[in-house]
């Protein structure tokens, strides 16, 4: 229980509702202390200004009537309940008469206020025994006579006593409601900490699927989580992105390996030098197809990750189509293609120039490959288009081919690494030339779509693959 | 990996190496590789020998430092990562002595920005593993002869073709050829480095400024078009496709 309150403390919540509380509690004392101050003030100069008056009525009584009916006054008032303190002494201080037994010597001696509170011994009062504090006027009369009109101060002390009191008893209250808070907040947090502790515990431990609880209050705990669970969900993804290079590895790999030992095995047979020739220029060709395969998985890999991010900068998507297109133009010409351009100019992303560059050029290679066996008996010519348009925010760069295409529901799979349609396994390629793209969309935050050139021709709809660049914000 | 590179290339060099040892397009080139890789550094070795290249190697970057700078090299090839000194500090502190030769830097890292760090250290080129040897081979010769190369020759002559860099005009015996832009700085980069191997790489990034290996043929049909138009009308070829490497422009004589 100790051990649990000290960690209790070591919260950074319990430490600041703590520090809340002192400087709350200082704030609510110095606010009393200053109330009773001023109230105290305010009721001693309520306490002259009646005192200031009885004193002019007495000094009125006696000058009308002397000095019997300054007695008499003064004995009626002397009376009443909560009467004030009269008392008339004679020049050397005697008293003679009033309702009181004695006062402090010396109080009497001064005309005017008294400066500080003076002691005084009431009559008879078996309530309030002993010495009491109060505050008087005295008045000097032409007889010599001393007339000295105060009030009991006792109700003043009491009232700041009452004050206190409260203040005590609301410190205290304070002080225990806070605690029962602290307590109750801190063990809540506490136990969200081992719930979210607990969940990495596990999540260490290898399965990633797992997130941190999160709550219904959207609290800062709640905001924590839900940004840790979006980390864990690209975790998640990397990882299993890495599961499926290694896994895509291990089965596409492992046949052009095979074969590649079976033709150097082959090789190694033979005697007759032209044929072991011919053999091992196809032992280089298969060594190099495999190379450009491990070169473009690594790539993916790269831009997947986004540590390319660092090298962006003004890319002209307009001028990098153009050159594309003039690249590709005279390798289309060869496969019998003709190649369009219908390119908007000016239009500029943030991006890298080589990654885009090599997506177009990965667009341009498959076109060129699937529209050059594009079915003739339509009797329209095998063609291929790069675009670049401005539309809805977007700027997209599409590249179009009138072959075979696509069809719709294995558009979404052929981003997969080493996917390839049943048909174009005869033709050269790695299987990656689409996901290295969809990868360079990702990067710089757009997206790919796959769609027909030409719906309405079931013989040949072609395939048109934009990408999509978000344009940038001025 | 590099294993299947190194195969690779080792049978690609040959044929490369056998057609030009006997050419010795560069005679008596020294050149310091830097590689901590001692199969690859041996295979490099060989293989630069058998193509008429003296080579000294180091194994760290420290000893390759030291001999960098008591040496005269023509070129140095210098991996990046290497142990007890860094292959960029290394380049850094060649330049800073005052060692112009001018360096290639092999990499297994292989990305742009990896690219452009290595070639702002002071590097002059850039080559990401794997490779082919063939394209290290051509790289090298082409930074080697870059020293005596004419960077300041307004005009290129191989044979009777010529080609003027301030008019843009392209001469065969004389007669004017024709040729787009692009055909243009394609047949000035060939001829700048006129009697040695080019790469399909190399023209990509020297003529488009793109920096990766061109996959498929693109590169060939523009080399062809260009060979078509300086050649159709003439009976000596000058533009030669070395297999497995590259072109080459030569006056055969």
């Amino acid at each position: 229980m100790l051990a649990r309150a000290r960690l209790m403390f070591r919260s950074t919540a319990v430490r600041l509702s703590a520090l809340y509380i002192l400087l709350f509690a200082l704030c609510a004392a110095f606010l009393v202390f200053y109330v009773t101050a001023m109230s105290e003030r305010l009721l001693a100069q309520q306490t002259r200004q009646s005192l200031q008056e009885e004193v002019s009525d007495i000094q009125r009584a006696y000058e009308r009537g002397g000095i019997n009916l300054l007695l008499r006054m003064m004995e009626r008032r002397a009376r009443q309940p909560g009467a004030n303190l009269y008392v008339i002494a004679g020049p050397n201080g005697e008293m003679l008469a009033g309702n009181v037994a004695s006062v402090q010597p010396g109080v009497l001696d001064d005309q005017g206020w008294t400066d500080i509170p003076f002691t005084y011994e009431p009559y008879a009062e078996v309530d309030r025994p002993g010495w009491h504090l109060a505050t008087a006027n005295v008045t000097r009369l032409d007889n010599g006579l001393r007339v000295m009109v105060g009030r009991d101060l006792g109700d003043p002390s009491r009232f700041r006593g009452i004050v206190r009191r409260a203040l005590m008893v609301a410190l205290t209250i304070m002080g225990v409601g806070a605690l029962v808070i602290w307590f109750g907040i801190g063990r809540n947090a506490l136990k969200r900490i081992d719930r979210m502790s607990a969940a990495s515990q596990k999540i260490m431990a290898g399965d990633l699927s797992q997130r941190l609880p999160v709550g219904k209050s959207g609290d800062e705990f709640d905001r924590l989580s839900d940004s840790l669970n979006a980390m864990l969900g690209r975790i998640e993804k990397l990882n299993e992105g890495l599961r499926q290079v290694s896994d895509n590895i291990a089965h596409d790999l492992k046949t052009p390996l095979t074969r590649l030992r079976n033709k150097a095995a082959d090789a190694l047979d033979e005697d007759r030098e032209e044929v072991r020739r011919v053999a091992l220029e196809g032992i280089i060709g298969e060594s190099d197809q495999l190379i450009r395969t491990f070169n473009a998985l690594l790539m993916i890999s790269r831009v997947e990750a986004g540590s390319i991010a660092a090298e962006m900068s003004e890319v002209d998507l307009s001028a990098i189509s153009a050159d594309s297109a003039e690249l590709y133009e005279p390798a289309a010409e060869e496969a019998g293609l003709t190649l369009t351009t219908d390119l908007e100019s000016g239009l500029v992303v943030n991006g890298n120039r080589e990654l885009i560059g090599q997506a177009i050029f990965n667009l341009l290679d498959n076109a060129i490959k699937y529209a050059a066996g594009a079915p003739g008996e339509t009797g329209r010519e095998a063609k291929i288009g790069v675009h670049l348009v401005k539309r809805d925010g977007t700027f997209r760069l599409s590249v179009c081919d009138n072959g075979p295409g696509v069809p719709a529901d294995k558009r979404g799979e052929v981003t997969k690494r080493f996917f390839r349609l049943d048909e174009s396994r005869s033709k050269p390629g790695t299987g990656l030339g689409l996901s290295l793209v969809e990868a360079v969309m990702e990067l710089h935050g757009g997206s790919l779509e796959l769609s027909a050139t030409h719906e309405d021709n079931p013989e040949a709809p072609g395939l048109t693959v934009t990408m999509v660049f978000p344009e940038p914000k001025s | 990996m590099m294993e299947t590179s190194v195969h690779y290339s080792a049978a690609t060099a040959d044929s490369h190496s056998a057609k030009n040892a006997a050419d010795a397009i560069v005679p008596h080139m020294k050149i310091l590789v830097i590689e901590d890789d001692l199969e690859a550094a041996a295979y490099m070795t060989k293989a630069f020998r058998e193509a008429g290249i003296v080579v000294d190697h180091a194994s760290d970057g420290e000893s390759g430092l030291f001999m960098g700078t008591e040496n005269a090299y023509d070129v140095m090839v210098i991996d990046r990562m290497l142990p007890r000194r860094d292959g960029l500090s290394v380049i850094s502190e060649l330049r800073k002595r005052g060692v112009n030769a001018p360096v290639l830097i092999l990499s297994a890292l292989g990305q742009v920005d990896d690219r452009v760090t290595g070639l702002r250290a002071g590097g002059d080129d850039y080559l990401p593993k794997p490779y082919a040897f063939s394209e290290l081979l051509a790289r090298v010769e082409v930074l080697g002869r870059r020293k005596g190369a004419p960077e300041q020759d307004m005009i290129y002559r191989v044979g009777d073709l010529e080609l003027d860099r301030l008019s843009h005009e392209v001469k065969r015996a004389g007669k004017d050829v024709l040729l787009q832009p692009r055909e243009f700085r394609l047949l000035e980069y060939l001829m700048k480095n006129a009697g040695q191997v080019v790469t399909r790489t190399m023209l990509l990034e020297n003529v488009w400024d793109y920096h990766f290996d061109p996959q498929t043929n693109v590169i060939d049909v523009h080399v062809s078009r260009l060979r078509s138009k300086i050649e159709k009308d003439f009976d000596k070829p000058l533009l030669k496709t070395i297999r497995g490497a590259g072109y080459m422009i030569k006056d055969e004589g």
